[in-house]
C-alpha cells in the first residue's frame, strides 16, 4: 500500500507538475504568438535545433535558477523567504484527491488511480485553496514595498470573495451527483442520458419516445451548464491570472505582490500559478467534463468488448492507458480553453471584478441551488 | 501508532504556534501566521478523529477566511507601536496571564481525572462525521438552531451595512 501510495505520487510530480507545467509556459507564449499573428518563442537553441521553442522553458528555469536571491531591505526575512512556498505547496498537494483515472480490478489487486480517495474530495480542495492565499498576502506585506503591499491587499480580498463564490458555484453539481467524492463524481459522468428523457421525467409525457437514441454523455456540463461556467470563472479569478490579475496589475502597482521577488522565489511564484492551471483544469475536467470517462463508451462496454479478444486483464489494462489518456486530452483542452480566455480579455478593473463576484455570481449560484433542488426534488416524486 | 504519532506532532505545533501567536507582540502579521498553523493543525487532528466535515471547515473558514480577513485589517490599519495607546500593552500583558491562569484552571482539573484520559475509544458508526451525517442532524435535529443562527447572521450583515453606508452618506 505506501509503496503504491509512493509510486502514484512520483507519478503525479513528474507527469503532472514536472512534465506538464513547463510546457505549458511554452504553450501560453506559443499561444499568444499565433493569436496576435507573431511568431512567438523560437530562439532558444542546442547547436541549431530550436524544436519549436520547446527548449525555451529549460533556459527560463536556468537563468531564475542562476539570478540573485534578493531580500530588500526593511523586509520581513522569514516571511519573505517562506511566502513562494506557502504559494506554491497547496498547488502541488491539491493533486492529491483528483482521479487520473477510474478503480480497475486486476484478479485480487485494485488499482485506484487517485491518491487519496476521501469522501470529502472537495472540501479538501477548497480548504487547501484557501491556505494558498497566504503566499500572496504575505509576500505583499513582506516585501516592505507599497506597490507590493497594495497587490496583497487587493489578492487578499479578490481571493477571499471569490473562495465564497466559487463553493457556491458548484452546490448544484453536489446535488446531481450526491457526493463530494471526486472518483465517485468521474464514475458517474461515465455514462449517458436521454437529451429528451427530461419531458417524461417532469411533465410525465412521452411524446418524445422516438428520440430517445437522443443521449448526451451525463456529464457535469451539460446537467448543471450555469455551474460550469460560474465555476469556471471563479476559479480562474481564485488563481488570479488576467483578466483577473488585478493583485499584480502591472499598469497600476508595477508587478504587485511578487515585485521584489527575484530569481527562483519569483520563479517559485510564476511555477505555482501555472500549477495552478493544471490544477483548475483537472478539477473542471472531472467535475464538469467527466474526468476519465470515454463519451459513449463506458468502462464496461471496453472491457465486454476487448475482453472476448485478448482476454479480462488486457482490457483493463487498454482501460488504464485509455482512461488516463482521454483524461490528460480533458485537461489539456481545458488548459487551451484558459489560455484563450486570458489572451482574448483585457483586465477587469477592481470594482468590476468585485461586482461580478458579488452582484453577478453570488445571486445566479444561489438561484442555481434552488432550481436544481426544485427539479431533482421534483424528479423524485 | 502512526496516528499516536501524529496525534502529538500536530497537538506540539498546535501549542507552540499558539503560544507564538500570543508572544509575539511585536509583528502582528507574524502573529496572524502562527494563528494558521494553529487552526491548520486543530484540522489536523479533527482528521485524526475522523471528524472531516469539521476539519474541512476549520481549515477553510478558520484557518482560510477568518485569518485572511484579520490580516486585511491588520495591513490596511498598518499601525506602528507609536500609534498604540502608551501603557496598553503592559494591561494587554496581565490580560494574557490572566486569561491564561482562569483557561488552566478549568482544564486541569479535568484532565486530572481518569475518566477523560482513559475513555475507551468506541469505534464510531460509518460515515460518522462526514457531510451527509452533520448535514442530516443539522436540518432535521437542529433545523431551529440553524435558521436562529442564520437570521443573526444576516441582521449583522444588514447592520453592518447600515453602518458603512451612514459613513458614505
Amino acid at each position: 500500500m505506501p509503496v503504491e501510495v509512493i509510486v502514484k505520487v512520483l507519478f503525479i510530480l513528474i507527469v503532472m507538475v514536472a512534465g506538464i507545467a513547463p510546457v505549458i509556459t511554452w504553450i501560453e507564449r506559443k499561444q499568444s504568438a499565433v493569436m496576435q499573428d507573431r511568431i512567438g518563442a523560437n530562439r532558444a537553441d542546442i547547436g541549431g535545433i530550436t524544436v519549436l521553442g520547446l527548449l525555451h522553458p529549460a533556459a527560463d528555469v536556468i537563468k531564475l535558477m542562476s539570478k540573485e536571491d534578493v531580500v530588500p531591505d526593511g523586509a520581513n526575512r522569514v516571511l519573505h523567504l517562506l511566502s513562494p512556498l506557502i504559494a506554491a505547496v497547496p498547488a502541488i498537494i491539491a493533486f492529491a484527491v483528483i482521479p487520473f483515472g477510474g478503480v480497475y480490478q486486476f484478479g485480487d489487486w485494485t488499482l485506484n488511480l487517485v491518491v487519496a480517495d476521501i469522501d470529502w474530495g472537495l472540501l479538501y480542495i477548497f480548504a487547501i485553496g484557501s491556505i494558498a492565499a497566504y503566499g500572496t498576502v504575505i509576500a505583499g506585506w513582506s516585501s516592505n514595498n507599497n506597490w507590493s503591499m497594495l497587490g496583497g491587499l487587493r489578492a487578499s480580498a479578490q481571493m477571499i470573495s471569490y473562495e465564497v463564490t466559487m463553493g457556491l458555484t458548484v452546490v448544484g453539481v453536489f446535488m446531481v451527483f450526491q457526493t463530494l467524492r471526486l472518483s465517485d463524481m468521474a464514475l458517474a459522468q461515465d455514462s449517458t442520458f436521454r437529451v429528451f428523457g427530461f419531458f417524461d421525467l417532469l411533465f410525465g409525457v412521452d411524446w418524445f419516445r422516438g428520440l430517445d437514441f437522443v443521449r448526451l454523455p451525463s456529464w457535469g456540463i451539460f446537467m448543471q451548464p450555469l455551474g460550469f461556467v460560474m465555476f469556471l470563472t471563479a476559479i480562474m479569478a481564485e488563481n488570479k491570472r488576467p483578466p483577473f490579475d488585478i493583485p499584480e496589475g502591472e499598469s497600476e502597482i508595477i508587478a504587485g505582490y511578487h515585485l521584489e521577488y527575484s530569481g527562483m522565489r519569483f520563479g517559485l511564484f510564476f511555477m505555482s500559478e501555472f500549477i495552478e492551471v493544471i490544477v483548475i483544469a483537472a478539477l473542471v475536467a472531472t467535475i464538469f467534463l467527466g474526468g476519465w470517462a470515454v463519451p459513449y463508451l463506458s468502462t464496461d462496454d471496453i472491457i465486454g468488448g476487448v475482453s472476448s479478444f485478448f482476454g479480462v486483464g488486457f482490457a483493463t489494462g487498454l482501460c488504464v492507458v485509455i482512461h488516463f489518456h482521454v483524461f490528460l486530452l480533458k485537461v489539456m483542452a481545458l488548459i487551451w480553453l484558459q489560455m484563450l480566455l486570458r489572451w482574448s480579455l483585457p483586465r477587469f478593473r477592481y470594482d468590476q471584478v468585485m461586482d461580478l463576484c458579488w452582484k453577478i455570481l453570488l445571486p445566479l449560484s444561489i438561484a442555481n441551488i434552488f432550481v436544481t433542488g426544485v427539479v431533482l426534488l421534483w424528479i423524485k416524486q | 501508532m502512526a496516528m499516536t504519532v501524529l496525534f502529538y506532532v500536530f497537538g506540539a505545533l498546535a501549542v507552540i504556534s499558539a503560544l507564538g501567536m500570543v508572544l509575539n507582540l511585536r509583528n502582528t502579521v507574524a502573529s496572524a501566521m502562527s494563528l494558521v498553523v494553529t487552526m491548520v493543525s486543530l484540522g489536523a487532528i479533527y482528521i485524526l478523529l475522523e471528524a472531516y466535515l469539521v476539519a474541512a471547515i476549520q481549515i477553510m473558514v478558520y484557518g482560510g477566511a477568518i485569518v485572511v480577513l484579520f490580516l486585511f485589517v491588520v495591513m490596511l490599519l498598518n499601525l506602528s507601536d507609536d500609534e498604540l495607546p502608551p501603557g496598553g500593552r503592559q494591561f494587554f500583558k496581565l490580560a494574557v496571564v490572566l486569561a491564561g491562569i482562569v483557561v488552566l484552571a478549568q482544564v486541569l482539573p479535568a484532565l486530572s481525572q481518569d475518566s477523560v484520559l482513559t475513555a475507551a475509544s468506541e469505534a464510531v458508526p460509518e460515515g460518522f462525521g462526514g457531510y451527509r451525517q452533520v448535514g442530516l442532524a443539522l436540518y432535521t435535529d437542529y433545523v431551529l438552531v440553524v435558521e436562529m443562527a442564520s437570521l443573526l447572521l444576516l441582521a449583522a450583515i444588514v447592520g453592518a451595512l447600515i453602518l458603512a453606508k451612514r459613513n458614505i452618506d
